[in-house]
């Protein structure tokens, strides 16, 4: 499955000081990713989202990153300087968000900002660079390439503008995609479409994928291995085909709310929520 | 199809701009005839026989209805004719032609100071919210629009120009020096430039960098005030994250992402600044006796020439409402989302 | 102490029990909001400063501020008089403090004419809509169009120098971004479902915009009128100035820069003080309504 490790992340934690009070994002979490497709699931407020911020140093300022230890291939994520980190963000770490509505910038053209991040890691001319966009749109299954690199993100699509959010992520060829509820802002049909471009392209070039959702059953059939994450920890680490083996109550409660083709179920159950969960110490694997 | 749109745009915007002209000309109009002075009476003095009052009414159109004299007025308004001023004899335009540059040489120097040292002022600020730049910013924007411009204007000439002699006093320039450039565009230091008198070009500089200084510290403060807010708006967009996600330098990040955004909204901040600055320099010409049309408005006032007055307010006016359509244009033909 | 116990419960009780109760609550929980602001603080302190001295006038001055002592003029700021004294002998310290009450009328005489005549403009021609509206709102335009200045000059050149004159011209240049509010919250509540209601019940067009439209709008009014005030005092400091408002001897802040221009180098405490007053005030305003808006309106700006 995994024949060298990529990213390290161990008891990591963030941690916001507001004016209400300490605030814990992330609670010791730890997980191992390789050229595989891992999958996040938790509800709002799990922190799923902040474990990705926090991998690649882009925590909001008034949060606080701690962990023994954060390793992106060899490199110490913790201690490192600013210029490594960017030199790591998007050539070896990316992410795709949620809304290409508001991901994008909205007064540079496509092509420009797909251009921007390869130039960003590469010193090439600006012809090559717009021939390397060109490749990288049609990648991503857009068959106007030349019409798109000329237009502005309002004139996009929602699928069109996530698949332009992948194309811009991948040309500086990072080896881990992080994924932050890519398909959780489009219609069902057009999910689809852009998640088999990210499955080809990942594939294609045996990266990493960290996939953050909510959505357990999208989760499930995408990925390789699920990390279960409830208020700012991890409370069960196992691969897709096992979910159904699942130990926590958590996650069997999850499991329980899946619709199910073949019936049976009268009653929505309703997620229990046990305080205990927060005090018993991580993943049960 | 997205150019026949903005096409549309632009004539909307140009067909606003007409109608709000029209309703400035009305609002002049009623003032003008609301005046308790005869305008008759000012043309043929107190002591013209009957004759000569009746040719004049009859010539000035007063016996005519209402509406009829306001088309009168909008005609002479496009021919260009805002009457006669009282004090000089001269056609009010000429007049108004004569003084404007002075005015327009203040605000413009003013804007360009608020611009380029208030927009660095506003990015600094928010990028280090809550910290002491952003303190300092906002302090000293919040005094700059807070005080009375002509105060502000006083205290200036008392610091530095009675007490530590750094710059000249109110004037245009010295006396010394009057009358020696000829006047080509109206504006004293292009003209001395072209004319390769230096010593005059430094004297009319000296002069002019206090009030424009002092008017320029408003346009400043309201300047850095919007960009900062403006920025503090783009810099918690997700297309930040993306452009940092991206491995880009901070600098670009706020510069070439933020602030390209910011750029847009800042066309109209600054057009609306210029405008404001043409009628600020008003109080600031009475305390510089500095030769514009806001001394001209002033005087005129005070010698009761209504003529003067209005066609003044009338060219302000216009100004004013020209500059904010303008800008508005701007942004829309800017933006790309605007379509 | 209990009493003071007994009101907080009430101000903070989950449930009102009356349409009273439920207004105080507002305002209190709104005013908990305010005082987390210090800045903002600070402004209210300035403006009740100015309402506190204005009121005790008669109390704090040693003089009326408007008669001649010749014998005393130009001196400077001292024990016998703080600000020291102006061309004509009148103590500067009393001058200001009965300054602040004219501030204060004009700040009040604006406030009576403005917000009645935005409010109805803006209201009807948002409720409306109509040629109603494009008629009602190409006027505010106009008036919004008008470089503020000189349209009140030219008007005071018109009615006649003084006070009132001057307050009036600064009102008609002012009235037109309250109209503007009025009309964008008319239009956001007008299709609601408690308008229809109020429609069905028979309450007649008068009455909805009476009753139900314009509390509404009360709150962005309110805000923007304390953050435009500031302009409104500098503006109108500057036709006294200008010597276009209140005239002498009457001590208003802008005529006395004016009439101590000419001392300003050798006895710069004559026309420097009363600046300095309506510095304060202005920024007072302007820190107010800052505070203010971000009670209301918290997602704009900081």
């Amino acid at each position: 499955m995994t024949d060298s490790k990529l990213l390290s992340v161990e008891d990591l934690h963030v941690t916001y000081n507001t004016p209400t009070g300490l605030v814990r994002a992330v609670s010791g979490v730890s997980f191992e990713l390789g050229r595989e497709k891992l999958g996040i699931v938790g509800e709002s407020g799990s922190g799923k989202s902040q474990t990705g911020r926090a991998i690649l140093g882009l925590t909001a300022t008034g949060g606080t990153v701690s962990a023994s230890r954060l390793e992106f291939k060899g490199t110490n994520l913790l201690n490192a300087s600013e210029r490594t980190m960017r030199q790591i963000r998007g050539g070896g770490i990316s992410m795709i968000m949620q809304d290409p509505k508001y991901s994008l910038n909205p007064v540079m053209t496509v092509g420009y900002q797909i251009e921007e991040a390869l130039l960003v890691h590469n010193r090439t001319s600006k012809r090559v660079a717009r021939e390397r966009t060109y490749e990288m749109l049609r990648a991503v299954k857009i068959r106007e390439p030349e019409r798109v690199y000329r237009a502005y993100p309002h004139e996009v699509s929602g699928g069109m503008g996530q698949r332009i959010m992948i194309a811009m992520m991948m040309i500086p060829e990072p080896d881990i995609i992080i994924a932050d509820e890519p398909t959780s802002a489009l219609d069902v049909t057009v999910q689809l479409q852009v998640l088999a471009v990210l499955d080809d392209m990942i594939s294609e070039r045996g990266m990493g994928l960290i996939f953050i959702s909510h959505d357990l059953n999208l989760i499930a059939s995408f990925c390789d291995r699920i990390l279960i994450m409830y208020d700012g920890r991890v409370v069960e680490e196992c691969s897709a085909a096992e979910l159904d083996q699942a130990q926590h109550p958590y996650t069997q409660g999850l499991v329980n709310c899946l619709p199910r083709l073949d019936g049976g179920q009268d009653e929505l159950p309703v997620l229990k929520r046990d305080p205990s969960w927060l005090t018993t110490p991580g993943a049960t694997r | 199809m997205a150019l026949q749109s903005k096409l549309a745009n632009i004539l909307g915007v140009l067909t606003s701009l007409l109608l709000t002209f029209i309703g400035l000309t009305a609002i002049t109009f009623v003032i003008g005839r609301m005046m308790p002075a005869d305008p008759v009476l000012a043309i043929v003095g107190d002591r013209a026989s009957q004759e000569v009052y009746d040719q004049v009414y009859l010539q000035l159109g007063l016996d005519k209805p209402v509406y009829i004299q306001y088309l009168r007025y909008l005609e002479q308004l496009v021919e260009g004719d805002l009457g006669t001023s009282i004090m000089t004899a001269q056609p009010v335009l000429d007049d108004i032609i004569r003084f404007f540059p002075a005015t327009l040489e203040l605000a413009t120097v003013a804007t360009l100071l608020g611009i380029f040292v208030g927009i660095p002022m506003g990015v600094l600020a928010a990028v280090h919210q809550g910290r002491w730049p952003d303190h300092i910013v906002r302090v000293i924007s919040l005094i700059g629009y807070s005080a009375p411009i002509f105060w502000l204007g006083m205290v200036g000439l008392l610091v530095f120009y009675a007490n530590l002699g750094w710059v000249a006093g109110p004037g245009r320039l010295d006396v010394f020096y009057d009358g020696i450039v000829e006047p080509v565009t109206g504006v004293l230091m292009i003209d001395a430039a072209m004319s390769g008198e230096w010593d005059i070009f430094y004297n009319a500089l000296s002069h002019l960098v206090l009030p424009a200084t002092i008017l320029g510290t408003f346009a400043l403060a309201y300047i850095a005030r919007m960009t900062r807010s403006f920025m503090l708006d783009q810099l918690s967009q997700e297309y930040i994250l993306t452009a940092r996600v991206k491995g880009m330098p901070e600098y670009k990040v706020i510069w070439g992402h933020a602030f390209r955004n910011v750029l847009v909204q800042l066309i109209t901040i600054i057009g609306l600044t210029y405008a404001s600055l043409l009628e600020g320099s008003v109080l600031t010409e009475t305390v510089f006796s500095w030769p514009g049309i806001g001394q001209y408005i002033t005087n005129s006032l005070f010698n009761n020439d209504m003529n003067a007055v209005l066609g003044g307010t009338i060219v302000v006016g216009a100004c004013f409402v020209g500059i904010n359509m303008l800008s508005d244009l701007l942004y829309r033909l800017v933006d790309p989302r605007i379509r | 102490m209990s009493t003071e116990a007994t009101l907080r419960g009430w101000l903070l009780a989950e449930i009102p029990k009356s349409k009273w109760q439920a207004r105080c609550q507002r305002v209190f929980i709104g005013w908990l909001d305010f005082k987390r602001n210090p800045i903002a603080m600070i402004g209210l302190l300035i403006i009740v400063g100015l309402v506190t001295v204005a009121a005790l006038a008669p109390w704090i001055t040693t003089s009326n501020g408007l008669e001649l002592h010749l014998a005393d003029r130009l001196k400077p700021p001292s024990s016998e008089h703080w600000f020291g004294t102006d061309e004509l002998g009148r103590d500067i310290f009393d001058r200001i403090i009965w300054g602040s009450r004219i501030t204060l009328y004009i700040v009040a005489l604006v406030t009576i004419i403005v917000v009645p005549i935005g409010l109805l403009i803006g209201t009807v021609a948002g409720y409306m809509g109509g040629w109603v509206d494009t008629v009602l709102m190409r006027l505010t335009d106009i008036f919004l169009a008008f470089p503020r200045l000189i349209l009140a000059m030219a008007l005071v050149a018109v009615l006649g120098r003084g006070l009132e004159n001057a307050v009036l011209a600064i009102a008609l240049t002012t009235w037109s971004p309250f109209a503007r509010i009025a009309r964008a919250e008319a239009l956001t509540i007008r299709n609601s479902e408690f308008i229809l209601a109020a429609q069905m019940q028979g309450i007649s067009t008068v009455g909805i915009l009476a009753r139900h439209v314009t509390p509404l709008c009360m709150s962005s009014v309110i805000v923007r009128l304390t953050l435009d005030m500031a302009g409104i005092i500098l503006t109108a400091a500057g036709l006294g100035f200008l010597g276009l408002g209140a005239q002498p001897p009457t001590p208003e802040w802008g005529a006395m820069i004016s009439l101590g221009r000419q001392y300003l180098i050798d006895q710069w405490w004559v026309p420097t003080i009363p600046g300095i007053a309506i510095l304060v005030v202005s920024l007072g305003f302007n820190l107010l309504g800052d505070g203010l808006r971000d009670v209301f309106d918290p997602k704009s700006g900081n």
